[in-house]
């Protein structure tokens, strides 16, 4: 469950959001779109308190974020599943400690872990490369291990910042396919994409950010003309979403 | 608890052999440092030890007596030497027990020039051993309180110089000692920043999943402390072998230039390795600890 309250959140004159509010219900599969440097960013950056609202109320699980104590930040970000564009994978870790890590800072037994992480490959289907090591998968491979590192602890709302993004279109569907069959069980799925063939088709609940405003919220398609989603992406090629990290 | 512990120590060890070229690369700064300081601590010993054994000659303080002083006087000045602290012995030394040691042992080759001597010219003396150099003086001063004595003999200006020569030795090896610990210390974060550094990008990663801080720093510190461990190990052993090498070639060539020959190897490697275990470790978690800190900031 995410709900923000008239959030405002400036960056010296930038604006970042402007009085934003939004309530996404538990079970809610919802796409956030808009072009480069409309805002989508700092939404998620706010859910995950890497920054911090200047103005409004964030409320993610119950947890009231703006007024969270840093040290609560770890448990806050356990009960959010996080994939990215870029996978952002442990390089030295292999598919089944990846996901096994996710599990590990909760403090799980090594039992538990060996029973659910098998698990969890199997449910993104890549129980066979277990033992690899993400530099030896493929891209459809890597955002597979990735997705399930962000399920193995049961999280109520899963976030997807352009998980399509560095894939292509065959690939990208079967992403696509592994979220909505997550959503079915129950998860909250929160997807920011530029990719208009994917919400069109979805046909799911399509947030649009323009300047820092949310410009539209309701179920339907892409809403942008195929010009636009171009102009759009680009946004966070190469990973620059990580300039921003602390 | 006792899960992140087994994590901690688990993961420790896999970043030791995974990341091999940059482990390798700390031990061997770890251990050059360590065998640096090693190499002059043994030194530092080993001076230390030979002015120990020098200082043991001068801690005696002889009073020599007038020839009238009886034998009862010099009774009741030994009972009053023996009441003080700073004196570890006192003899009566009778002259003509003290000629013949002259003649016997210091001058055993030429006891021939004694022959002539009508009397025996030596004094009746109180041999004082002290317990310390220092006390030297002081009982001194007591002696010369005595009645029916002729003169007090100690080696004033030998002892001022051995101590004044002592004291500047231990500052200079204090010193620069400090000097190295805090040069290894330095190297040594350097080393593990290096490696901080290239993995980053991973604590970014693992803060995203929702690691907390110490969590993250447990494996990098126990990594440092395996660093330090192995590397203290390394140049214990080193040190051994070149110590007792060096010892071996000193009791064979010059040993006569030392009174006791240096401090035997195997009480000298076990203290050392002590040292050196203290050292690595505190220099490999202090390394791992400063290093990570930018990165955890949050």
């Amino acid at each position: 469950m995410i709900k923000f309250e008239n959030v405002t959140k400036n960056y010296d004159t930038n604006v970042g959001l402007e009085d934003v509010s939004i309530n996404i219900d538990k079970g809610n599969f919802v796409f956030l779109v808009g072009p480069s440097g409309a805002g989508k960013s700092t939404f998620i950056r706010l859910i995950l308190k890497e920054l911090e609202p200047d103005k409004g109320n964030i409320c993610i699980n119950g947890m009231q974020v703006n007024t969270l104590p840093n040290r609560l930040i770890p448990q806050l970000r356990r009960s959010i599943g996080i994939v990215f564009q870029d996978f952002r994978l442990l390089p030295n870790k292999t598919v089944f400690e990846n996901v096994a890590f996710a599990m590990e800072i909760t403090h799980q037994s090594a039992r538990n872990i060996r029973r659910q992480v098998p698990q969890v490959l199997s449910l993104v289907g890549i129980s066979n490369k277990a033992n690899m090591y993400p530099n030896q998968l493929a891209g459809g491979e890597q955002q597979r291990v990735a997705i399930a590192r962000a399920l193995v602890n049961n999280p109520t709302v899963l976030i997807a910042d352009e998980p399509t993004g560095n894939l292509d279109p065959d690939n990208s569907w079967e992403i696509m396919r592994l979220l909505e069959q997550i959503n079915i069980r129950g998860t909250t799925v929160l997807m920011v994409t530029h990719a208009k063939d994917i919400v069109d088709k979805m046909n799911k609940r399509v947030i649009a950010i323009e300047n820092g405003r949310i410009v539209r919220d309701e179920y339907g398609d892409y809403g942008y003309k195929e010009e636009d989603a171009r102009l759009h992406t680009g946004d966070y090629i190469g990973g620059g979403y990580r300039k921003y990290v602390k | 608890m006792l899960n992140s512990l087994k994590y901690t120590i688990k993961e420790a060890f896999m970043q030791v052999f995974r990341n091999a070229a940059m482990s390798i690369a700390s031990i061997f700064s770890i251990t050059a440092m360590l065998l640096i300081l090693g190499i002059f601590f043994t030194i530092t010993v080993n001076i230390s030890l030979a002015i120990e054994n020098v200082k043991d000659d001068f801690d005696t303080v002889s009073i020599h007596l007038l020839d009238e002083t009886t034998y009862e006087s010099a009774s009741t000045m030994i009972l009053q030497l023996e009441g003080m602290s700073e004196v570890e012995d006192v003899h009566y030394l009778d002259k003509d027990v003290a000629l013949e040691q002259w003649t016997n042992d210091k001058f055993a080759d030429n006891a021939d020039i004694f022959d002539g001597l009508a009397k025996n010219p030596l004094p009746n003396s109180i041999e004082i051993t002290v317990t310390e150099l220092e006390s030297a003086e002081k009982v001194a001063e007591v002696a010369k309180t005595f009645d029916g004595i002729e003169k007090i003999n100690y080696y004033k200006e030998s002892v001022d110089k051995l101590l004044k020569i002592t004291e500047s030795l231990r500052t200079g090896m204090m010193i620069t000692m400090g000097f190295l610990v805090l040069i290894s210390i330095l190297v040594v974060s350097n080393t593990i920043k290096l490696t901080v550094f290239a993995r980053h990008k991973e604590i970014e990663i693992m803060k995203y999943v929702g690691a907390t801080n110490w969590f993250i720093r447990g494996p990098f510190l126990t990594e440092g402390i395996i660093i330090g461990i192995i590397s203290a190990l390394l140049s214990s052993g080193i040190v051994t072998l070149i110590y007792s090498r060096v010892v071996k070639a000193f009791s064979m060539d010059v040993s006569w230039l030392l009174d006791t020959g240096p401090v035997p190897v195997g009480f000298m490697t076990f203290n050392l390795a002590w040292i050196f275990l203290a050292l690595g470790i505190s220099i490999g978690a202090c390394g791992s600890i400063v290093s990570m800190r930018r990165f955890l900031d949050t």
